[in-house]
C-alpha cells in the first residue's frame, strides 16, 4: 500500500468515525427515549480516563537509558502543570511548556 | 444577516487566538512528518476535532493498524457523543443548517454554544451556523499557515512536538483541579502505564483502552464511583 493510499484511509476512518460520534445521539435520541444509564456513566468518567492515556501515549517514547532521553520531557511536563495551576491559561502553558521543551533540548547536548 | 454575523463573529473571538495557535502547532508538526499544507487542509476540513488530529500525525507516522486508528478514534471522541446530547433540543429545528450544526461541534464550539444565550434581533440557528463556521475557519486557516510556515521557517524547529504533549497535560490538569473524584483519571494514568510496560510503546493503546473502559464499567458496578 502506497504512503499516499494509506495516508487518505486513516484521515477518512477518523473522519468517519468522528462524524458518527457527532451525528449519533441526534439520529438515536430524537424521540424522547432516555439515555441508557451506562452510556450516561461512561460519558462522564472516559473523558478523564483518556487523557490520562494521551498523556502516557505522548511520553511512550522517552528512553531511561541516559539523562537526555528523558529530563527534558520530565522537565517540561512538571513546568506545564505549573504554568497551568497558576494561571489556569490554556495557551499559556502550552506556549511556555513547549518553548521549555524546545529550549532544554538544545542546551542539554 | 449582517447583525447576525456580526454578533456570532464576536462570540467567537476568544476562540480564535486559541484555534490559530493550536492549528499552527498541528501543521508544523504535520509538516515535519512529510505531509505538506494540501494534508492539513483537507484534515482540518474533514475530521475537524483538534487533540484527534495531534494524535493523528504520530498515528500515521508509526504506520498505525486501521483497527488502531479506528478505536482511538472512538475512545478519544467519545466525548462528542455528550456533546450530541445536550445539544438535541437546541438544534432540533434547525433545518437544512442542522447536519453541518452537528458537524463541526468541537470543545470549543460546543462551549460558545451550549449555554443557547443568543443576543435579540438575531437569526437563533444562522447565529449557531457562523459561531461553528469561524471557528472552523480559524481551526483550517491556522493550520494550513503552520504547514506553510514549517516549510520556510529559518529555524530549526525540533521539540515543537512537544505541544502535543502539553495540550494533553494542560487538559488533565484542568479536568483534576475541576473535578473532586480523580479515580477516572488515576484508571486511565495506571492502566496505560502498565499496558505500555507490558505491551511496549507501539501496540499499548487498544488494550489500554480495553482495561480502563472495563476496570470503570467494574467501578460503577461496585459504586466506588460516586457523582
Amino acid at each position: 500500500m502506497s504512503d499516499r493510499i494509506y495516508a487518505i484511509l486513516i484521515i477518512g476512518v477518523i473522519a468517519a468515525l468522528t462524524a458518527l460520534l457527532r451525528f449519533l445521539p441526534f439520529l438515536v435520541f430524537r424521540g424522547q427515549r432516555p439515555i441508557p444509564q451506562v452510556i450516561s456513566y461512561l460519558g462522564t468518567v472516559l473523558p478523564y480516563a483518556v487523557m490520562a492515556m494521551l498523556v502516557v501515549y505522548c511520553l511512550k517514547d522517552i528512553s531511561f537509558a541516559n539523562i537526555h532521553g528523558w529530563l527534558p520531557s520530565v522537565i517540561s511536563v512538571v513546568a506545564v502543570v505549573l504554568l497551568h495551576v497558576w494561571k489556569r491559561n490554556t495557551l499559556f502553558s502550552i506556549v511556555g511548556g513547549t518553548a521549555c521543551y524546545m529550549l532544554l533540548i538544545r542546551l542539554m547536548v | 444577516m449582517t447583525k447576525t454575523m456580526a454578533m456570532a463573529f464576536q462570540k467567537s473571538l476568544p476562540v480564535m487566538a486559541g484555534y490559530m495557535v493550536l492549528g499552527i502547532g498541528f501543521g508544523i508538526l504535520l509538516k515535519d512528518a512529510g505531509y505538506g499544507f494540501l494534508w492539513s487542509f483537507l484534515m482540518s476540513l474533514t475530521i475537524y476535532a483538534g487533540s484527534m488530529q495531534y494524535v493523528a500525525v504520530s498515528l500515521l507516522t508509526a504506520g498505525a493498524s486501521l483497527i488502531t486508528v479506528a478505536l482511538t478514534t472512538l475512545m478519544v471522541n467519545a466525548r462528542h457523543l455528550f456533546y450530541g446530547l445536550s445539544m438535541i433540543e437546541t438544534y432540533k429545528d434547525a433545518g437544512k443548517k442542522k447536519p453541518y450544526l452537528i458537524f463541526a461541534l468541537t470543545d470549543e464550539t460546543y462551549s460558545l454554544l451550549c449555554r443557547a444565550d443568543i443576543p435579540v434581533g438575531v437569526d437563533r440557528h444562522w447565529y449557531q451556523f457562523f459561531v461553528s463556521f469561524f471557528d472552523q475557519c480559524y481551526w483550517i486557516l491556522g493550520s494550513v499557515l503552520g504547514s506553510l510556515l514549517g516549510t520556510i521557517l529559518p529555524f530549526d524547529t525540533a521539540g515543537i512536538e512537544f505541544s502535543m504533549t502539553a495540550l494533553f497535560v494542560t487538559v488533565l490538569v484542568e479536568q483534576w483541579l475541576t473535578t473532586k473524584n480523580h479515580w477516572p483519571a488515576m484508571v486511565g494514568l495506571m492502566s496505560s502505564a502498565s499496558c505500555l510496560l507490558v505491551f511496549g510503546a507501539d501496540d499499548f493503546l487498544i488494550p489500554t483502552m480495553i482495561l480502563m473502559t472495563s476496570l470503570l464499567l467494574g467501578m460503577r458496578k461496585n459504586r466506588v464511583y460516586e457523582r
